[in-house]
């Protein structure tokens, strides 16, 4: 199985596969077995000790996420200023604009359309096109935790379910990964037997957008729902479990150019990065034995939030433009 | 059950628990979004949509709900539709009665902003615009077939919606509680009629921005005498085949509730 069906086969939800000794390359063999010598786990287990102190006496700050959440409200509010300045710089909302006179058009929205009015019209497909390129050099579901407003808002959430389990007062309660590709396939499905873009309709993505930029409304009622569930019941379950927008991403990202990086051979294996990440089936790889290489990219269900590579004690995770180095 | 149903590791409780939960999840969710199914087929809100929009069915269709023509409206007459509208959330309307669109953009701005077809691009001009039909639903609270005259703001002091008024300000839409009017009789609903308006203009030999093309071939409403009896002139308003439904009848009219109706029917492609 090749690294994009692997990465695919991730992202529609079915569990990673453990890797068969012959997936392994001869390099990533020799470490894992220069990994479990006496000499290295004494090293390793001496070495999570020391971090685990540092990390205790110096909490550390995320300095990554807080740049991510500043470029997130960077781009929401370039559309709510570009409106009421009347600059014309970002016109619409997130599910189509004109960037600078440019049409953008949000591609599970365009896809939506496409479907149910069955007729592209030129500036759409333009539009859609522009986006397709944009985010697929950009990392694809990067869309979700750098642009998507309900991304945000749940994250905030998700700092409070995770107190309120801390308490042990809520559990959280995991969905089947797959119904999120059932999501999308029974709202394409949908958009091309009614005629009406069904998906739109419940979209916290849409609402939260529009609400933003042309003021509050009714629909704000759901995304409360939304967030309510995933605080008392499951953690960053729209994200994680429901949203058709973040496959449709995960799709155009995974033959993305722009990846997180593992390095097997710094890892202490902590598992600090699992333990953050929105989408942890991506970073198995990370798991004492499962890399498959030295180095493996990691999948296409990677939102690239960067929380991954903020939390990792040995900088063994980095972002990647391949073709151009290391980023980070 | 089906033989083939059987795993060959049965489920633990809970993979089961997880697996009857997600199937609840996936149904309520798939459930909730196809609500808005409701207010569509029940046609619960009949609304003027914006200028060269499509049938209502093509229309929610291809609109994908960003606001572009909201945005570009001079005189803010778009609103969007409600999670209450169901499927047509976020989709533009015009409430004509507190704002209509009075063509001041001249260009259709709208359909020009409009990124997928559901404002179709196939049209240039405002008389081959057709958002519905003015109705004369309330005749009898009429101040024409009254006889009466009407004298200050059309709306009243509190008002802010806006109009064009062309002698005032060609490019510059304005408050129209800042124009009172001193009528013998009333007529605004003639009188600010963009249609009539163009039509005037051409018939003064000076369409807008001398383009012939902006002459509408049809008259939109006059005001027709029913009766002249003690001196006292009663007319009443009559809607013409020129009229493009855009509801500025409806919005400058005084009285409260407005004489006027925009029936939306045929625009629609409702059938009647």
């Amino acid at each position: 199985m090749s690294r994009i069906s692997r990465s695919l086969s991730e992202l529609f939800g079915n569990d990673p596969k453990k890797p068969v000794p012959d997936d392994y390359t001869p390099e990533a063999k020799d470490l894992h077995a220069f990994q479990r010598t006496d000499e290295e786990t004494k090293k390793r287990v001496d070495g999570i000790k020391v971090e685990l102190a540092e990390k205790h006496a110096h909490p550390p700050l995320e300095k990554l996420r807080l740049k991510r959440w500043a470029v997130l409200l960077l781009v929401n509010l370039l559309f709510v200023f570009s409106f009421y300045l009347d600059i014309q710089l970002l016109e619409g909302a997130l599910t189509a604009s004109r960037f600078v006179g440019f049409h953008m058009a949000d591609l599970n929205s365009a896809l939506q359309v496409m479907l149910a009015f069955k007729h592209v019209v030129l500036n759409l497909l333009i539009g859609t096109v522009t986006v397709f390129i944009a985010w697929w050099l950009l990392g694809g579901r990067t869309f979700c935790s750098w642009a998507c407003p309900y991304h945000l808002l749940a994250e905030w959430a998700e700092i409070l379910h995770l107190k309120l389990v801390e308490k042990k007062w809520v559990t959280d309660h995991p969905f089947d990964r797959r119904a999120r590709t059932w999501f999308w396939i029974i709202f394409v499905v949908l958009a091309l037997v009614t005629g009406y873009t069904v998906y739109e309709t419940i979209s916290p993505t849409g609402i939260l957008s529009r609400a933003l930029i042309y003021g509050p409304g009714l629909a704000l009622l759901w995304v409360a729902l939304l967030l309510l569930f995933e605080i008392f019941y499951s953690r960053r379950a729209w994200c994680r479990y429901a949203c058709p927008i973040g496959l449709t991403y995960g799709m155009v990202g995974a033959t993305s150019p722009l990846i997180v990086q593992y390095e097997l051979s710094s890892c202490f294996h902590e598992g600090e990065c699992r333990k953050v990440c929105l989408v942890p089936h991506v970073l198995e790889t990370v798991i004492k034995g499962r890399a498959r290489g030295t180095e493996v990219e990691i999948g296409a269900d990677c939102t690239r939030c960067g929380r991954c590579v903020d939390s990792c004690p040995t900088n063994s995770l980095m972002f990647k433009f391949k073709g151009l180095g290391n980023l980070l | 059950m089906k033989n083939s149903s059987k795993k060959k590791r049965p489920m633990t409780v809970k993979a089961r628990r997880k697996f009857i939960r997600t199937v609840i999840m996936g149904a309520g969710l798939i459930g909730t979004s196809l609500l808005g199914f409701i207010p569509v087929l029940g046609r619960w809100k009949e609304r003027v949509r914006p200028p060269g929009a499509l049938k209502e069915q093509p229309f929610l269709a291809s609109c994908i709900k960003c606001g572009q023509c909201v945005q570009v409206c001079p005189v803010n007459a778009i609103k969007l539709a409600e999670l209450d509208e169901g499927f047509g959330i976020g989709s533009p309307y015009i409430d004509t009665r507190a704002q209509s669109c009075d063509f001041s953009c001249d260009g259709l701005q709208c359909v020009l902003a409009c990124p997928t077809g559901a404002l179709t691009h196939e049209l240039n001009y405002p008389h081959e615009t057709d958002m519905g039909i003015a109705k004369v639903a309330r005749p009898e609270s009429c101040l024409a077939v009254l006889g009466q005259g009407f004298k200050g703001q059309a709306r009243g002091p509190d008002y802010d919606g806006l109009l064009r008024y062309d002698e005032i300000d060609r490019w510059n839409p304005i408050l129209v509680r800042e124009h009172p009017y001193d009528l013998e009789l009333c007529d605004l609903c003639v009188r600010q009629c963009p249609i009539e308006i163009r039509a005037n203009q051409c018939d003064a030999g000076k369409p807008p921005s001398g383009d012939e093309n902006q002459c509408p071939p049809k008259r939109a409403i006059r005001l027709v005498e029913i009766d002249n009896a003690e001196g006292v002139k009663r007319m009443k308003p009559e809607i013409l085949d020129g009229c493009v439904g855009c509801g500025v009848c409806d919005m400058i009219c005084p009285i409260e509730p407005s004489v006027f109706e925009i029936d939306v029917t045929s625009s629609r492609g409702w059938a009647a």
